[in-house]
């Protein structure tokens, strides 16, 4: 992640490999939340025993949950941008931002999850159970892997070590940040909007 | 390739060269055991009531045959000319991300590993040896791969060992795709690729696209077997349909993952050898993407006897026999390719030639599976597997002959013997068809596959044993190339730069070539840089050595570690403990948080 320089060789395509990586990445991602969001759909309405969806998603709740993932896209942008000019100040302040929202909307995952199952909805208790919690489990497993790479950014700044010549580590991270928050809007409206 | 000896520089080699060979001989060894086992699911079968294995074990042997011969073998019999020809066709000195390719091949091995283990690890679960293979199919079935079904740890090893091998096959996708599209010499534009190349990166754009669907659907499987949900349960409302949907939305793309790399090598083999160049070069790239977007419209074909409805049955019959046109479209290439040219009848033309008539009988069962009311005959009978040995053994491993016999001296610095290639051809030639063929005849007339033995009333028995005595024809000819192999290691004439007289890149430097491939990287100007042609003559070959010094990559051990931390985490739910889950997860994480660190001079 740290030589960044190094691999900006000239390219066919005069895209950076990494990047175009990332966006090869993204488009197979795709396909594996298109076919998690897919079973969730095809199984919609088919538990034979409750709770249902309506008498447990807490949208208000969730709702918060998700204009905090939005906050933190736009932390990242701004982290980009420091990053880019050179301002490692700034770069630090809203890169540590973004990861600890990114934390934020996982702890209210696990408060969310926590309720759900005092409720009596575990993984196996039926068809919505299932789907629920491995679509936005992955979903929260890929929020975690963020918030780790996020962090370990922070703290290649804090040393010193991350700087414009790394702005493009900066840019992919985003890539990454922002496409999971773009997942969360299509999993908020299927499973939480459009009950 | 590069100089260093020891086993320690093949284990951190970056090498595109070396990974190539890597996967050369591992898949090689696969493809051994995948074809032992086809022997003795054949000589079960030699004739009716067959004792020689219990039907316990016939199941794990054709399920491991076929999950092996395709994700052990095939499939990454494919990625060993993927690495070592990719960089050279396209002019470069190594792939995108040389540690990543390293990875793949490790996460690879550990994976058949993983797989293969369970034919010996029973004691450990208080099973006789030879009991906890996979035994479900190489397309698992659910509901029959639920724990209700199939309590013990065979379908387990199956689930966990084809999700490391789909991280193995997605990394190097992401990698060639990279490779392809921005690692190309000037002047070598998309069109101006080898088909090879072109059938790669059709390749691998199906592999980032299809392993994720196939990935879902292990994941709900082993949720379902470790953590009691009901993806597939239909007590539950959930259909075991699912799983079909979500297999062979992967499986049908993964057909042609395994045959377009196959149609690139015979594009490539049969103008070299008829010196003349491939008759429609757009045509043949452009039928090869078709084929790639079409393969995602005809998955339903595999579920016709399902009973998805009218709608549906005739839809997928349809595009079905809709995605054979660019595929006959490219057989035409190829034969418009070899008339009237300066044929010479080496293996590689054998085997390339042999793939074309073969793959044409495999071609056509298969568009007759595409009409619903034939196939409805057709489900689960010999004829099928017929059909899919017609593709995978006369297509795709004729296809990857020619491409061992066309680039062995490349990749060794010394040509296989002529003789004993031609006879290990003949030999497998006239044993496929007498293993496969009389297939046709024996699902027709009745013999469902999967089924361990039939009784004498059915009348296939005399069939049967022809097919068996194929089976042990092609295992001859498989020996007469392991000895062609031993034999070239000393023996075999030492390849010039060019023994063929090939028109693309990989010709124009030495046999094998040196670990920076190109001592100055070529500038390229017509898709035939190295023959002489209406419109230029042939391009000065790189000179010997490198007027200035090449800095190379070395080695690293981080791939290897990060890629032994994934079978360390599937032993987690095998042996239900969460520490051994930490220590993958541990593993792992070090191996990839030192490999992002490690100074690597790219």
């Amino acid at each position: 992640m740290t030589h960044a320089s190094a691999t900006q060789h000239h390219t066919s395509m005069g895209l950076d490999n990494r990047k175009m990586a990332f966006w090869a990445f993204i488009g197979s991602e795709c396909l594996l939340f298109g076919s998690l969001i897919s079973t969730y759909l095809v199984y919609k309405g088919r538990s034979v025993v409750g709770p249902y969806p309506n008498q447990i998603l807490n949208i208000p709740f969730t709702s918060v949950s998700t204009f905090d993932l939005l906050m933190s896209s736009l932390m990242m942008v701004l982290a980009l941008a420091a990053v880019q000019r050179g301002d490692m100040k700034w770069g630090k302040i809203w890169l540590f931002s973004t990861a600890l929202l990114g934390l934020v909307f996982l702890g209210g995952q696990v408060i969310e999850f926590s309720e759900f199952v005092n409720k009596g909805l575990t993984i196996s208790t039926n068809l919505f159970g299932c789907t629920f919690f491995v679509l936005t489990g992955t979903h929260g497993a890929h929020v975690t892997v963020g918030v780790l790479w996020l962090l370990t950014l922070w703290v290649r700044a804090l040393q010193g070590k991350l700087g414009p010549a790394n702005a493009m580590t900066v840019e992919i991270t985003g890539l990454y940040w922002h496409f999971v928050d773009v997942v969360w809007i299509v999993i908020f409206t299927v499973v939480y909007l459009i009950q | 390739m590069s100089d260093a000896r020891g086993l320690a520089s093949w284990l951190t080699t970056t090498d595109h060269k070396r990974i190539g060979l890597l996967y050369f001989w591992t898949a090689l060894a696969f493809f051994l055991i995948g074809g032992i086992e086809a022997l003795f699911i054949r000589a079960q079968l030699a004739q009716p009531n067959g004792r020689l294995v219990s039907a316990e074990t016939y199941n794990q042997l054709f399920t491991m045959h076929g999950t092996t011969m395709i994700f052990l073998a095939l499939m990454p019999l494919g990625a060993s000319f993927f690495n070592y020809m990719v960089p050279l066709q396209i002019g470069a000195r190594d792939v995108a991300f040389p540690r990543l390719n390293a990875f793949s091949y490790w996460v690879f091995l550990f994976g058949g590993l993983f797989l293969n283990a369970s034919w010996f690890v029973g004691p450990l679960f208080h099973a006789g040896i030879l009991n906890v293979a996979p035994n479900g199919g190489w397309f698992g079935y659910a509901n029959l791969t639920e724990r209700q079904y199939s309590p013990g740890p065979n379908i387990d090893f199956w689930v966990l060992g084809l999700q490391i091998l789909g991280i193995s096959s997605l990394a190097a996708g992401f990698n060639f795709i990279v490779t392809i599209l921005n690692m190309r010499a000037p002047g070598m534009k998309m069109m101006r690729l080898p088909v090879f190349t072109w059938m790669t990166l059709v390749t691998q754009f199906l592999i980032i696209t299809a392993f994720p669907v196939i990935t879902v659907g292990l994941a709900f499987l082993i949720f379902d077997r470790f953590f009691g949900t009901h993806f597939y349960v239909r007590e539950a409302g959930a259909t075991p349909i699912l799983w079909q949907h979500l297999f062979w939305l992967f499986g049908h793309p993964e057909v042609y993952i395994l045959i377009l790399p196959a149609m690139g090598v015979v594009s490539d083999v049969l103008p070299t050898f008829s010196r003349k160049p491939l008759f429609g070069y757009p045509v043949v790239v452009y039928s090869g993407v078709l084929i790639g977007l079409m393969s995602w419209g005809v998955w339903s074909h595999h579920m016709f006897a399902v009973g998805l409805g009218p709608i549906a049955d005739s839809v997928f019959a349809a595009t079905t026999m809709l995605i054979a046109v660019p595929t006959g479209v490219k057989i035409f290439n190829w034969i418009a390719t070899l008339w009237g040219g300066d044929i010479r009848g080496t293996t590689a033309l054998h085997f390339a030639v042999g793939f074309i008539a073969m793959f044409i009988i495999g071609g056509l069962s298969g568009v007759t599976h595409a009409s619903p009311p034939t196939d409805l005959q057709q489900t689960d009978s010999y004829y099928v597997v017929a059909h899919i040995h017609y593709v995978f053994f006369g297509g795709t491993i004729f296809g990857l002959f020619a491409g061992i016999y066309y680039w062995w001296p490349k990749m060794t610095g010394r040509l296989l013997d002529e003789t004993l290639g031609k006879t290990h051809f003949w030999l497998q030639f006239i044993g496929m068809n007498l293993a496969f063929f009389p297939m046709h005849l024996i699902g027709l007339l009745g013999m469902p596959r999967r089924v361990y033995t039939y009784a004498p009333e059915l009348g296939v028995g005399s069939l049967n044993l022809v097919s068996t005595l194929g089976a042990f024809l092609i295992a001859l000819s498989i020996l007469i190339f392991l000895v062609n192999l031993w034999r070239t290691r000393t023996r075999g004439r030492p390849a010039p730069n060019d023994p063929w007289g090939g028109a693309t890149l990989e010709w124009s430097i030495p046999s094998p070539p040196p670990v920076y491939n190109f001592s100055v990287i070529p500038t390229i100007t017509s898709r035939l840089p190295r023959w002489t042609t209406e419109r230029h003559g042939p391009m000065r070959d790189p000179p010997a050595t490198p007027p200035e010094p090449i800095h190379v990559p070395g080695g690293s051990w981080w791939p290897l570690i990060a890629a032994f931390g994934l079978p360390v985490l599937a032993l987690a739910p095998l042996t239900h403990t969460l520490w051994v889950a930490f220590a993958g997860a541990a593993l792992l994480l070090l191996g990839v948080y030192r490999w992002a660190f490690e100074p690597f001079e790219v």
